[in-house]
């Protein structure tokens, strides 16, 4: 590119203005990439919802439970390929603010429910052999420093044991890692059947079904023929896709995606009029220069290049600071230290934030490209 | 073909501002001999730089026609005329003009960007330009750190890089001392004799004008010629 230096030194002659640009454009990109992360820490699953899974609850609300015996019926409905249950166990370990999930679940039909939980086969094993055995993802895992063979003692909030103790003890036999960023590393399952045997009433009752189709096209279909199997009985069900139901369940926070996109476009719009600015200011200030060059024989359409490159240049290194800042401080983790089970840039993002570099440099380029292309020579000449 | 360079005839410039007429050059008739060095006097406000704008291709005439060479330049549309200017032409400024971020060699390289030449070549040309005004000292200079004489010639450096046809100076001393002054109009003088360029020199100065082979005045949009000096 013969006509880098010309560009370059335009903005090094004017390098205060040019640093305090290219920094907002650097911050505006590291705030957008913080609000991707928080959104996929909010937003945790829904990437990797399974298209072919269903969620199946009380019709009135989740908390209500269903018949653990609803789990042979499901299976025997036309085009259901597998189905699991969960419950809500909802205990705390040592404080309340140490904040986990804990789900009981039947451990092999369960994890090949779900293939992003990544368990070695040899822990699954004793897993299986060993009643009280509980498997932990590995954000929790290091995050309380569980190892395998601790024994951990969790309060239980809604459940006692039969025998009244509000303290369940569990022992680690494996810790799950994610196959995927997306997927959530901070669950504790540990087994039903134990669970059911040693709690006080409630006995075959569980939380909600997951249930796995046989053709994803096909899975609203499936979802009505399990809602009509319990139409009329005491525990009426509602089956919705897995990502309907995790967006509804995000949606109780706020509709982040929407208060994310509001605060972004506030940001755009003030680092366009400051980069647009600055350089329609730049450029006004050359026109001498500029007129010189149209003299010396720069053709219209050159100009006005000149002008388009320089401002891209500038959005590319801002917009590259703050998104390379960005990903380097979201992989050092989560700055709450744990509020979200995952927090991480997510590609699509990364690549739509290139997209918004790129726009913003055309965008702020524009006007003063356009006014370069205009230029008189023999006008801007008089005014040297 | 004759030994006419530049013929102009019947030129009129007048500048319109909302509904005011302005007529600065009026039914005007010259001809510029080839290796001629012509020098353009006449007060403040008559008209010089307009008609160096409208010969150079900067400016569009009212009325009349320009021929430099085979070409007329009023006829040509906006992008051939631009193309038509980086081959024929080299300009020369009263206040240099010279990009504050490019080195000296740099801003002599800047007409060949325009042009097929590879890097080096580039570098070589613009390097032999430097050459001929005598800076090959001061290449890697900043405008800001040339005198004003120095930064002429880095300016005359970049006029002739590209060998044009016709080299337009709009008072190129008129910013200078007397000494540095007579530097550079010996260098055009130079330019003229040694390489047989073709000079037309805007000046009020009689002492520059003094350096030319003939000298036009213009005065109240009519040319008036001068005896050969
Ligand atoms: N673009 C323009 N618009 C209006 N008037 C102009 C313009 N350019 C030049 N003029 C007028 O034309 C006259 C001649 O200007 P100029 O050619 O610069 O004179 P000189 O170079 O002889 O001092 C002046 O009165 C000037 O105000
Ligand atoms: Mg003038």
């Amino acid at each position: 590119m013969k006509f880098f230096p010309l560009i370059w030194g335009s903005l090094k002659r004017r390098k205060l203005r040019t640093a305090l640009t290219v920094s907002s454009i650097a911050a505006a990109f590291l705030l957008y990439g913080y609000l991707s992360a928080i959104r996929s820490g909010i937003e945790v699953g829904i990437p990797i919802a399974g298209q072919d899974r269903l969620i199946v609850r009380h019709k009135i609300s989740l908390i209500q439970l269903l018949p653990a015996s609803y789990l042979g019926r499901i299976e025997k409905i036309e085009g259901v390929k597998q189905a699991v249950h969960s419950t809500w166990f909802g205990g705390i370990y040592q404080d309340a603010k140490n904040f986990f999930p804990q789900i009981p679940v039947n451990p092999a039909d369960y994890l090949r429910m779900y293939p992003e939980f990544r368990l070695p086969p040899a822990q699954l094993e004793a897993w299986e052999r060993k009643r009280t055995g509980a498997v932990v993802g590995r954000k929790t895992a290091s995050k309380f420093g569980f190892k395998v063979g601790d024994r951990v003692p969790i309060q239980g909030t809604i459940w006692r044991t039969a025998g009244g103790a509000t303290t369940w003890e569990f022992d680690i036999v494996g810790i799950y890692e994610g196959a995927d960023p997306a997927a959530d590393e901070t669950q504790f399952f540990f087994r039903y059947d134990y669970f059911d045997e040693a709690r006080m009433g409630a006995r075959g009752q569980v939380g909600w079904y997951i249930v796995r189709v046989e053709d994803p096209a096909q899975s609203e279909a499936v979802a009505r023929k399990i809602d009509e199997e319990f139409a009329n009985s005491p525990a009426e069900t509602k089956a919705e896709s897995e990502k309907a139901f995790m967006q509804s369940f995000a949606k109780q926070v706020g509709d982040i995606g929407l208060i994310i996109k509001a605060i972004l476009s506030a940001v755009f719009f003030t680092i366009l009029l400051i980069a647009g600015n600055t350089m329609a200011q730049g450029v006004r200030e050359r026109t001498g220069e500029i007129g010189v060059l149209k003299a010396i024989g720069f053709c219209n359409r050159l100009a006005m290049g000149l002008v388009l490159a320089e401002s891209l240049l500038v959005a590319a290194i801002g917009g590259g600071i703050g998104l390379g800042l960005a990903w380097v401080l979201i992989s050092m983790g989560d700055p709450t230290g744990g509020a979200f089970p995952v927090f991480y840039f997510p590609i699509s993002d990364v690549v739509m934030g290139a997209v918004l570099v790129c726009i913003l440099g055309l965008a702020t380029g524009l006007l003063p490209g356009l006014s370069a292309l205009r230029l008189q020579v023999a006008t801007a000449l008089r005014r040297l | 073909m004759n030994d006419s360079l530049v013929r102009i005839e019947n030129l009129s410039k007048e500048f319109q501002r909302g509904s005011e007429v302005t007529p600065v050059l009026a039914g005007l008739r010259l001809e510029i001999r080839r290796g001629e060095f012509l020098a353009l006097m006449g007060p403040s406000g008559s008209g010089k730089s307009t008609l160096l704008n409208l010969i150079g291709g900067l400016d569009r005439p009212t009325r009349g026609s320009i021929a430099v060479g085979e070409d007329r330049v009023e006829t040509l549309s906006d992008s051939a005329l631009t193309a038509w200017r980086a081959r024929h032409i080299g300009f020369v400024f009263q206040f240099y003009n010279l990009m504050p971020s490019l080195s000296a060699l740099k801003n002599v390289e800047l007409p060949l960007l325009l042009t097929h030449l590879s890097s080096s070549q580039r570098r070589k040309h613009a390097e032999t330009a430097l050459e001929i005004v005598g800076l090959t000292h001061r290449l890697k200079h900043y405008p800001h750190q040339l005198s004003g004489g120095e930064q002429q010639r880095v300016g005359i450096a970049r006029a002739i890089v590209t060998d044009p046809t016709l080299l337009l100076c709009d008072e190129p001393t008129g910013d200078l001392d007397r000494k540095s002054g007579d530097e550079i109009l010996g260098l055009l003088e130079g330019l003229n004799r040694q390489q047989g360029k073709t000079v037309l020199m805007v000046t009020h100065d009689p002492h520059a004008s003094a350096r030319a082979s003939r000298i036009v005045h213009l005065d109240k949009g009519r040319l008036v010629q001068e005896a050969v000096s």
